[in-house]
């Protein structure tokens, strides 16, 4: 929101590196005049509460000397001068932003603003808090170095906030509702083919005219053979063969032209779309961890899956189609006027009306059918809500309930449906009559003129077969509009997907790291989710070899921390170091490369247990597959399976138990020998038992490797060299077990709430169970 | 149930509420929650710490004695944000996302709706409807908007 313009020289007062800039339009003058000789204005931010919370418009601006402020409401300027004590904060709260400005004893003024303002209001209090200490301390402040946009990599004129993902000009860019224009951007996916389209177009050309060519012939036929045989002169059967071929002739033509055309643009639309789906799945692949937390499956799998298929039959058939529709009006338009300039106006007259005309009708269906969309999905919706959840619905016994949801959700589908098909059903009758008043109109024209002897019977009958043609391509040209209004659509919704820069860039200048030794350094590390600070000023060193256990309550950001380290996303504040380089230097694939990941839910796919454990090394040997699966202790029991190595597992595949899929998931890490390890929650899934075998696993597994890992269960960790303790996002206590318990503080009282319950298997389990049901709340 | 208030509020220089307990320690910035702010916002208050730890939970507002009651509805006005749609005055497409000019019970403004799928039903004929950052717009009554608004919204429905 603010929109610094470059200075070249700092007057006096003013932090040197800040440069002025330009106020809103609507406050520019009424604020200007506010301000004093040598006064500037360096960052501003309009409100749009009021203390009420009513919308109302007000400006707050930050000057070199003091604050000032004013609302819409009033026109009365408030100002505070900089002086000791004051200071400006920032808060939230369902949706709506709270600036308050206070001094040591009391709250000089609040401003409210929703959330959009945000931005500027974190600016807004950098720019306060940079000249506050220059106002009092006198030591200017060094000057902002130059920052890009991490989505478009641009060169920004003011840096970016944390939790800021772009630049002004990328978020406004996303809210803009698709234009058709969107579908000329399928242009790129188009070129490779363009040879192909050229000739298919060409074939539209020749087929659309060979079409064209009965009617014509009728003509000669009616007026040489017909009409001088019903006035009693003979058949002349050479003339009738001579046309008779023609027609022949022009039917075959374009039966072979048509052909062509419609198999050639399918070929290529079906490429089009495959490539487009291809891309899509290929960008979405390297997007970070963080944008599908945000979004459904289902609405990716339907970006991917049907909205290209649905661009796809846009081109192959409705453009293909509405491209001969064109062509022959505007050819048969040539044609009559051509034949006769008077009939031929009074034949198109009427088609601008009736084109109109089934655009209206139309027009109030597309709303219906929409409502028709919306209403099946929202069917649609009660299923997927219940499937998964079957097992709640059963047991609680509340398949009636259920069934009743869904019978309403039927009935509201009905309600609607019949409501459309009123209007549906006279749709098509419609169009008829229509076409046949055209008619009407073209037969009375037409029969006048016979009779003044100005048109042959022939060319009226020519007239007749041109016409009759076009009136029912009007429907389908009609429907172009929604067609393309969807299609255009759906490439949006593709192209928001492709446009989407992932927030884990890969870096520009990668820095290879031949040997890794497994030294990770945690340097202040700070991360954002959004508004909300997850993790703030955390150093930890792991030296190579060295086992770490997270340790701290659900939401103490022990996950973060491992998800940063992974880089699925990217730390907001400060870096992280493997072998003392920063990571986001380091290309993506080849560090993760150095990452084994044991999750609490192990992910299998679907497919053989050798190729699951194979998955981070596809072509591993058989002994190898092997070797790991010994060493996670699975070998044992994937021999029990009836194809060994070759059973099916994941979705549709073999069941496993949780310790089963655990220790298989173990191999997977082992096989690939990274050089550190990560165990998030590795044994939390499972019973005592179970644990125990998979803790046999995972001393081969973290053997030689700098591990990090997170566990409820602080027994787990025993083994491990130094324990971490976190809490609300701040590391707070480190040290092994022997050390934290001996000081009594955060861990010993961890520890002692867990031994408690530990004396059965039973508490142990309502113990996970608790805390299961607390991180889903997150 | 609270019948008698064994607590004591009061509002510092900062604007924050000032809880006294029975057991005298002094809390501030404590906030007052409503339970069901949109079914039923005058039963079941809670008046929170900042650590988000529960103090008292009030059944009714009218329990409370008046000078406590209005310490309490001004605090939960100043914090409290759910405009109510009144009057929807124009959409700038039909597709998503789509500009929202309404008249509100607090005013004239206008939002980003990103997608249908941010309208949500709660009980039937109140809708809730959140925009780009957050904000949640209820409308309490769909049918009781006037034409043109129900017209519109049935787009989107």
């Amino acid at each position: 929101m603010t929109n610094p313009a470059p200075s070249s020289t700092s007057p006096t007062g003013v932090v040197p590196g800040i440069s002025s800039l330009t106020l809103p339009s609507t406050w520019a003058a009424q604020a200007e005049s506010q301000l004093s000789d040598g006064e500037r204005a360096l960052a501003w931010m309009e409100i749009d509460l009021d203390t009420h919370l009513h919308f109302a418009s007000g400006l707050i601006v930050i000057t070199n000397r003091r604050i000032l402020a004013s609302t819409e409401s009033d026109m009365i300027w408030r100002e505070w001068a900089y002086r000791e004590g004051l200071t400006l904060v920032r808060y939230d709260h369902s949706g709506v932003g709270s600036l308050e400005l206070l001094d040591a004893d009391s709250l000089l003024a609040r401003w409210r603003y929703t959330l959009g303002g945000d931005i500027a209001a974190r600016r807004l209090i950098e720019h306060f808090t940079q000249q506050l200490g220059y106002q009092l301390t006198g030591v200017p402040l060094p000057p902002p170095s130059e920052t890009l946009c991490p989505k478009c990599q641009r060169v920004l004129d003011a840096p970016l906030l944390s939790g800021q993902e772009e630049c002004a000009s990328c978020s406004s860019e996303v809210h803009a509702p698709p234009s058709t224009w969107t579908l000329f951007r399928l242009w790129r996916f188009a070129r490779p083919y363009k040879g192909r389209l050229l000739a298919g177009f060409l074939l539209t050309l020749g087929s659309t005219a060979a079409t064209l060519v009965p009617p014509y012939l009728t003509m000669p036929l009616m007026d040489n053979v017909l009409i001088p045989y019903q006035n009693g002169k003979p058949i002349d059967s050479g003339l009738v063969t001579f046309y008779l071929t023609g027609l022949l002739g022009a039917a075959i033509l374009a039966w072979t032209l048509g052909w062509a055309r419609t198999y050639i643009l399918a070929l290529v639309s079906e490429r089009i779309g495959a490539d487009l789906r291809t891309a899509t799945y290929e960008h979405l692949l390297k997007l970070s961890q963080e944008y599908f937390g945000g979004k459904r499956t289902g609405d990716l799998m339907a970006r991917i899956g049907s909205e290209t298929d649905r661009i796809n039959v846009f081109i192959s058939l409705h453009l293909l189609d509405f491209a001969t529709d064109v062509l022959m009006i505007g050819m048969t338009t040539v044609i009559l006027v051509s034949i006769n300039p008077w009939l031929a106006l009074v034949t198109l007259l009427p088609l601008p009306i009736i084109a109109w005309l089934i655009h209206l009708v139309r027009d109030r269906l597309r709303t219906g059918f929409e409502k028709v969309d919306r209403v099946w999905a929202e069917v649609t919706s009660v299923l997927a809500d219940t499937i998964p959840g079957m097992r709640v619905v059963k047991a609680f016994a509340q398949e009636k309930r259920e069934a009743m949801r869904f019978r309403m959700a039927n009935d509201r589908n009905l309600e609607v449906n019949d409501r459309v098909n009123k209007v549906w059903s006279l749709f098509t009758p419609t169009v008829t009559l229509l076409t046949e008043v055209g008619l009407l109109v073209v037969w009375l024209f037409g029969i006048w003129q016979v009779s003044k002897d100005e048109i042959t019977v022939g060319v009226l009958t020519a007239f007749l077969a041109y016409i009759s043609r076009f009136y029912l391509r009007l429907d389908s040209m009609s429907r172009m509009v929604s067609f393309t209004q969807k299609a255009a659509a759906g490439t949006k919704r593709i192209f928001d997907i492709l446009d989407h820069i992932s927030s884990v860039p890969e870096p520009v200048n990668p820095v290879h790291l031949p040997v890794v030794e497994g030294r990770i350094e945690l340097r202040n590390v700070g991360f954002r989710y959004g508004t909300r600070s997850v993790t703030r000023d955390i150093s930890i060193a792991i030296e190579p070899g060295e086992m770490i256990g997270l340790v701290g309550h659900s939401g103490s950001g022990k996950s973060t921390i491992v998800n940063l380290i992974c880089r699925f996303y990217d730390v907001t504040e400060g870096a992280i170091l493997l072998d003392g380089v920063d990571i986001r230097s380091l290309p993506i694939v080849e560090y993760r490369k150095n990452i084994g990941l044991v999750l609490q839910e192990p992910f299998l796919f679907f497919g053989t247990i050798a190729e699951n454990i194979a998955y981070g090394k596809p072509d591993a040997k058989q002994e190898e597959i092997v070797a790991a699966a010994r060493a996670a202790h699975a070998h044992e029991f994937i021999l029990r399976l009836a194809h060994g190595y070759d059973s099916l597992v994941g979705e549709r595949g073999q069941a496993l138990s949780g310790g089963e899929r655990q220790r298989i998931s173990i191999a997977r890490a082992l096989l690939i020998d990274p050089r550190i390890l990560i165990l998030d929650e590795a044994t939390s899934s499972v019973d005592t038992a179970t644990e125990k075998e998979i803790q046999k696993a995972l001393e081969n597994l973290v053997r030689g490797r700098t591990t990090i890992a997170i566990a409820h269960r602080l027994s787990t960790l025993r083994d491990a060299n130094r324990l971490i303790v976190l809490d609300r996002g701040r590391v707070i206590e480190t040290g092994n077990h022997d050390e934290l318990m001996a000081r009594e503080g955060h861990y010993y009282r961890l520890y002692q709430a867990q031994a408690r319950n530990i004396d059965t298997e039973d508490d142990l389990r309502r113990l996970i169970v608790d805390r299961k049901t607390e991180e889903g709340r997150e | 149930m609270i019948n008698k208030p064994c607590f004591q509020l009061s509002r510092n220089a900062f604007g924050r509420l000032v809880f006294t307990g029975t057991d005298g320690v002094v809390r501030e910035g404590i906030i007052p929650v409503r339970a069901f702010p949109i079914t039923s916002p005058d039963r079941g208050i809670a008046l929170v710490d900042q650590g988000g730890h529960e103090l008292v939970w009030i059944d009714q507002l009218e329990d409370l004695a008046d000078e406590l009651r209005r310490l309490v509805e001004v605090d939960l006005a100043s914090r409290e944000f759910i405009p109510e749609i009144k009057c929807i005055h124009d959409v700038s497409s039909f597709a998503t996302p789509s500009v929202w000019s309404v008249e509100t019970d607090r005013g004239r403004t206008s939002f980003i709706l990103k997608g249908e799928e941010s309208i949500r039903r709660l009980r039937p004929p109140a809708l809730l409807i959140s925009d780009r950052h957050g904000i949640h717009f209820l409308i309490r009554d769909r049918f009781a908007l006037d034409r043109s608004s129900r017209r519109i919204l049935d787009r989107f429905l």
